[in-house]
């Protein structure tokens, strides 16, 4: 059975007008409509660009954002429906890693005090020894000193910082920690020990991750399954090594190909897919299919008026486009005004590179 | 003769009760005419301090600059500052990281590009305007005659980036210094930046001096590369020879550390262990030393010097990666 | 040949220098740390102690007693004859024949005291108001917005008016007395410790470390408490030392307006300064040294104040 199933769910922020009496002049549709199931033991990753919805989406799972409508499923339980105590008192089954090591520790408790916070508010640990005894045990899990104990946030480096968000989320022992951006603050040297931990971790005790990241090598790295998210959607869903082999969704090709690679070789041979203009604002977001703006295999009429829904192509492979098979096919050309900004870079046009 | 000639340029902020910062710790390098030449390094390293410090932009008694600077036969670090103002923007133009604090929240994009004109190109008027709205097009920005009428924050990110890049090439400048260029911009929208500033270079024949912290970007980009930690190039190498045979420690590892969308799945990471915070003095010894897989006693020996190989390749280290294999785990368990 | 416990020393050796302490220092303590080497704060706090020691020794440091007349012989105000700083009175007479410098120091009392017990009910009901409200905010629900609604529109009302137009209405309604000055005083206080705790509270409540403790279970009553008010006490701690300087000042300007305490019987440097107003002509050192003693003790609380603002500031932060 899955850990986590998320059925429809929505998240939408009201903007309100007005001095005197608040008017709501209309929403931000920041997740709108998005299902998808986390398997026990398995990490899934979220990949989107800014304003795409993934933070609000790990932030619902955690109902740190008020959610609009649809079920968060965690372990047969349905999150959205529970009193705001019982979501509390559930919260040690759900932790989180932040995106910005340091702005997610409070500058004036030291290490100890930040990691038996949470037992305290869920009175894990009688004495204080045993608390301590289990912090300590975190802390070495996470490969810092136990003499961090002591210490403050700010006299420790970005990598260590994040590595004390991971404990404080690690000592209750959850079952799913949801990872927001967990690296891209970090130096790219720490990046790989902070996913490297990740990984450990997870080998070691069992658990389930939903990271959330615009990087998609990194997520591609991390995860067992890939969903592309765009404005509040989410567009393909496939696992990993699919994903990157045969991307179906065109925002998925584009993302792809827009993803730099550490090498010249195929930075010079690669196929590029420039996506012209920007993310539509998620608060007026484009009839149809979401990406029809931006999309240069968009068909006349049927992607401006009707909404793909995310349907089942391949084994565990989902996409939301009504054209995926004939792109695939090639059948469908990209349109003249856009296939301009399909620019191979050599004079050789090649596939994406296989791995 | 080189574009641009920085040899053993030193910046060191000092500060009253503590010991002084050598953020930049003699860094040499060229930039030819039409070339791309990248600063890699991650934060710390003093890549965007020498950007700062060659478009004299550090002032104030803290700040300590050494060593010289010449650009097209001038040398910058002598100029007086009236001479550089005129070079600034004219010759010489900067991009940052951050396009919306680097425009004036408050003047409308059309009002900051049409400056730039009046100032460097002696354009006024509608013939000014006009002016503006081709560069503003060039830099594939839609609908340029209304956008001149918007405040940068009515513009998206990647437009924001636009219009500073047209702003910086709007005198045809010689070269093009780009501090970051993309790192707030997301990966479809630096695609397009990147795909923007390529062009501007095979175009008009700018030099374009990329500094940034993502090889991938210098990857694709870049002719020439310099890879620079704690203050010092630690490595130089033409694009190809750098990726397909990187010879620092700290090149390697770096390229070990990021995770590549093509690389199979599973394979795991080699992170360099410890921080920066980890370095050691140069005037000790080579500041990568306690980070470092192939650390060995000569590597405490004072700084090491900078080898040229007959590849041209260039590197700071007494104990280089020749082989290509994953370098041993350093001697604390195994005891080599 | 080099063995690897060489190596290992030679760079422990390097690396040693930047040994770790082994307890951590907690934010206000390297705060204070970071106030004691900075020199504004430092002549801040030597010119606030300095006259805080003046006001407690100040009956033992008088040469002379204040009040005593001893040399009304020598003054005669309506013949414009003053006496100015001799041997015997260091800074000279003053209209009624009193030593000048006895009335400077024993004046440093009052004034002090009204400027500290006034900041300091400033500071209490304003950050009880505002923190009330914050709280009201950051415990969220449709009631939480109600109250922090009510309490920040009366403290609006305070706010819009003028400062020392409302220090004089209260004092004038509820009589001159030394207990009035300072309530007047702390009324005007009120509104701005009230904005800004509740401000500062608002703006830490969204960040991201609060949003981590509520991810961690924390309750919301902890929340508040433990992580929202001691993050957002730091700018309110400034203001307080910048306001114990305007609190002075309006002290002696309620004095000045004759809304002071109706007991002469003891000097303080704003009815100093409103008595010195008539001979101004004839001796008008006698507004000049009140005068300079208002403007260095609230230079020396504003220095102070500023540099604690810097040291607080957590991007100065090292």
């Amino acid at each position: 059975m899955s850990l986590l199933e998320l059925h429809d769910l929505k998240v939408h922020f009201p903007i309100r007008r007005g001095i005197v009496f608040d008017r709501t002049v209309g929403h931000v549709y920041a997740v709108d409509g998005v299902s998808l199931s986390i398997e026990s033991g398995q990490t899934y990753g979220l990949v989107g660009e800014s304003g795409c919805g993934k933070t609000t989406l790990g932030r619902a799972v955690l109902r740190l954002n008020e959610i609009t409508a649809g079920k968060v499923v965690f372990d047969g339980t349905d999150l959205a429906q529970l009193s705001e105590k019982e979501m509390r008192r559930r919260r040690n089954r759900l932790q989180m890693v932040f995106q910005d090591p340091l702005g997610s520790l409070d500058p004036r408790q030291n290490v100890e005090s930040i990691l038996v916070e949470g037992l305290a508010a869920h009175d894990i640990g009688k004495t204080r020894d045993e608390r301590r005894k289990r912090v300590l045990k975190t802390l070495d899990a996470v490969g810092l000193p136990g003499n961090a104990l002591s210490r403050y946030p700010h006299e420790f480096s970005g990598g260590q910082r994040q590595r004390i968000g991971i404990a404080r989320a690690l000592v209750l022992e959850p079952d799913l920690i949801i990872c927001d951006e967990p690296v891209s603050a970090l130096d790219v040297s720490i990046q790989a020990q902070v996913l490297n931990l990740l990984e450990g971790i997870q080998q070691e005790l069992g658990l389930t991750y939903l990271v959330i990241a615009h990087d998609l090598a990194v997520v591609r790295h991390i995860s067992d399954t890939i969903g592309v998210m765009y404005l509040g959607n989410l567009v393909e869903e496939a696992s990993s090594d699919d994903l990157y082999a045969a991307p179906r969704h065109p925002y998925t090709k584009a993302l792809m190909s827009a993803v730099p690679v550490p090498d010249p070789l195929v930075e010079e041979t690669r196929e590029r897919i420039l996506l012209t203009g920007d993310l539509p604002s998620p608060a007026n977001p484009p009839a149809g299919c979401r990406f029809h703006t931006r999309c240069p295999w968009r068909q006349e009429t049927r992607c401006d008026t009707e909404r793909p829904e995310l349907r089942q192509i391949g084994t565990g492979h989902r996409v939301a486009c009504h054209f995926a098979e004939q792109i695939e096919s090639g059948e469908i050309r990209p349109t003249s005004e856009l296939a301009a900004a399909i620019l191979p870079d050599a004079e050789v046009q090649t596939e994406v590179p296989n791995a | 003769m080189s574009l641009l000639t920085v040899d053993e340029l030193t910046v060191t902020f000092t500060q009253r009760g503590k010991p002084d910062v050598r953020a930049v710790d003699g860094v040499s390098f060229t930039v030819d005419q039409g070339e791309v030449v990248g600063l890699v390094g991650e934060s710390g390293c003093g890549k965007s301090v020498t950007s700062l410090a060659l478009m004299r932009l550090l002032s104030g008694r803290n700040v300590k600059i050494g060593g010289s600077v010449v650009f097209d036969g001038i040398e910058l670090l002598k100029l007086r500052s009236e001479e550089m103002r005129d070079l600034r923007g004219s010759q010489l133009a900067m991009i940052f990281q951050d396009p919306l604090s680097s425009l004036n929240p408050v003047v409308p994009i059309g009002v900051q590009v049409t400056e730039i004109l009046t100032r460097h190109r002696k354009l006024r008027g509608e013939a000014a305007r006009k002016e503006a709205a081709v560069l503003l097009e060039k830099v594939g920005i839609p609908d340029p005659t209304r956008r001149l009428r918007e405040y940068p924050h009515q513009m998206s990110g990647g437009m924001r980036q636009r219009a500073l890049i047209a702003m910086a090439v709007a005198c045809a400048p010689r070269l093009l210094i780009a501090d970051e260029p993309t790192t707030a911009l997301d990966v479809t929208i630096q695609a397009q930046i990147l795909e923007l500033l390529k062009e501007l270079v095979d175009s008009q024949g700018t030099a374009l001096l990329m500094i940034t912290h993502d090889l991938g970007v210098v990857a694709g980009l870049c002719d020439d590369i310099n890879v620079l930690y704690a203050g010092k190039v630690v490595e130089a190498a033409a694009r190809r020879p750098l990726f397909a045979a990187p010879t620092h420690p700290y090149s390697v590892g770096l390229l070990n550390s990021i995770p590549r969308l093509d690389a199979p799945r599973g394979e795991p990471l080699k992170p360099i262990r410890g921080s920066v915070n980890d370095n050691i003095a140069w005037a000790d010894g080579c500041a990568f030393a306690p980070r470092c897989d192939h650390y060995t006693i000569e590597c405490l020996q004072g700084p090491p010097a900078l080898t040229e190989a007959l590849t041209g390749h260039r590197y700071r280290c007494v104990n280089p990666v020749t082989t290509h294999e994953p370098p041993a785990v350093i001697a604390t368990e195994d005891g080599r | 040949m080099t063995t690897k416990t060489d190596k290992i020393d030679r760079l422990a050796e390097l690396t040693a220098a930047r040994a770790e302490p082994e307890h951590g220092l907690g934010l206000w303590r390297e705060a204070f740390r970071r106030l004691k080497r900075n020199p504004m704060a430092v002549s801040g706090a030597v010119i606030v102690l300095l006259f805080l020691v003046i006001a407690i020794l100040a009956p033992w440091l008088a040469p002379y007693d204040p009040e005593a007349r001893t040399w009304d012989h020598e003054v005669f105000q309506n013949q414009n004859i003053f006496v100015g700083p001799r041997a015997e009175n260091w800074l000279g007479l003053d209209n009624a024949g009193r030593d000048e410098l006895s009335r400077i120091i024993v004046g440093a009392r009052q004034s002090l005291l009204v400027g500290v017990v006034a900041t300091g009910l400033g500071f209490a009901v304003g950050a009880l108001l505002g923190g009330l409200a914050g709280a009201a905010v950051g415990l969220g629900g449709r009631v939480g917005q109600r109250v922090d609604a009510v309490i920040m529109r009366v403290v609006d009302m305070l706010l819009a008016m003028p400062s020392l137009l409302l220090a004089v209405s209260v004092a004038a309604i509820l009589g001159p007395s030394l207990l009035t000055v300072m309530v007047a005083v702390g009324v005007t206080q009120v509104p701005i410790f009230a904005r800004l705790l509740r401000g500062s509270m608002l703006a830490q409540s969204h960040s991201d470390y609060v949003l981590a403790a509520n991810a961690l279970g924390v309750k919301r009553r902890r929340i508040v408490l433990g992580h929202i008010v001691p993050n957002s006490l730091g700018p309110v701690l400034v203001q307080g030392t910048l306001s114990l300087a305007t609190a002075i000042i309006e002290a002696a300007a309620l004095s000045y307006l004759g809304l002071g305490n109706p007991d002469t019987s003891y000097p303080e440097w704003g009815s100093m300064l409103a008595d010195a107003q008539r001979f101004l002509s004839g001796a008008p050192q006698l507004a000049i040294y009140p005068a300079i003693v208002i403007i260095i003790t609230a230079l020396g609380f504003t220095l102070l104040g500023e540099a604690m603002r810097e040291s607080l500031d957590p991007k100065l932060r090292k």
